[in-house]
């Protein structure tokens, strides 16, 4: 897994208290290494800290709940505020990282959004109906993932 | 008119051109908007890894109809992954070339695979040198002191 985390300059300004200290800690993952970086760059030009996998095992493994690592409390994962997910992964789909993810009790909370690049209201609403935050049409631009800041600020 | 200004005016009529013949969309604009001064060779990288990576699909596509049998699932993955790096950087006439492979693919067709493997790696080749012609023109602009414009 690449795990670059890496922070970017605070350059938004702020309406009032951000509830992730300045920056959410996002976890984007996606099997194409272009769009890894192209999301990876998308979220930190919107002031959030950035770590990428490259399959949903990884992404698993990362939030601590991978396989054989059923009572690891303290992962960096606790600390991830968003997950951001391709829908079409080999092995894993984005769809099953997503079940995984609402079915743990540790990561439940945190928001899921789902990337495609094939509009199918089928595909869609079976996401959304998993507990996906919001489902996203690739390639995406800045004016989505600014939207979804927005979005992840009101939350808290 | 100066060096820099030629030049800029070049670089502008190439791009424009480029988006006015199909090469590169909508998309590749986004790209360049992404860049900034934390990371000024944005493009450049992604533009990289693109080639690197299409060049290792290509190669897997053309094994894959070398096979006796052809394992049109595993094509369908290549296309897939083609597909979705084209349209993320922009290459409309790749990601449009790849769109009809697939329908191919689904069909089992073997002579329209063919040929839009043919297809692939033309286009392919057509855009790699645009692209990198376009970043010598902006090479040549920064070297002569000059900032390449936004279009």
């Amino acid at each position: 897994m690449d795990a670059s985390s890496s922070s970017s300059s605070c350059s938004s300004s702020s309406k009032g208290m951000m509830d992730y200290g300045n920056e959410p800690h996002v976890l984007a993952v996606d099997d194409n290494i272009i769009d890894r970086k192209l999301v990876e760059k998308l979220l930190k030009n919107s002031s959030c800290k950035v770590t990428t996998a490259e399959n949903g095992l990884r992404a698993l493994e990362y939030l601590g709940l991978g396989d054989d690592q059923k009572n690891n409390l303290e992962t960096m994962g606790s600390k991830v505020n968003l997950i951001i997910t391709d829908y079409c992964m080999p092995g894993m789909t984005g769809y099953d990282l997503l079940k995984k993810v609402k079915e743990s009790n540790a990561m439940k909370e945190v928001p899921v959004v789902i990337m495609s690049s094939e509009n199918i209201p089928t595909r869609i609403n079976k996401c959304l109906e998993e507990g996906a935050q919001m489902f996203m049409l690739k390639p995406l631009k800045q004016s989505d993932v600014k939207k979804l800041r927005c979005q992840l600020m009101k939350r808290s | 008119m100066d060096l820099v200004g030629q030049l800029q005016r070049q670089f502008v009529d190439y791009t424009t051109s480029l988006t006015r013949e199909g090469f590169l969309d909508d998309q590749f604009k986004q790209l360049q908007k992404l860049q900034d001064e934390s990371n000024p060779e944005f493009v450049v990288e992604v533009v990289s890894l693109f080639f690197e990576d299409s060049e290792k699909l290509l190669n897997d596509l053309a094994s894959a109809f070398q096979q006796k049998i052809v394992d049109y699932k595993k094509v369908d993955a290549h296309v897939h992954q083609f597909k979705g790096s084209s349209s993320s950087i922009g290459a409309q006439r790749v990601k449009n070339v790849c769109v009809a492979f697939k329908t191919y693919c689904e069909a089992r067709n073997f002579e329209g695979c063919s040929i839009c493997l043919q297809s692939l790696e033309q286009e392919y080749h057509l855009v790699k040198s645009k692209l990198e012609t376009l970043f010598k023109l902006e090479q040549q602009i920064m070297a002569a002191g000059g900032s390449v414009p936004e279009l």
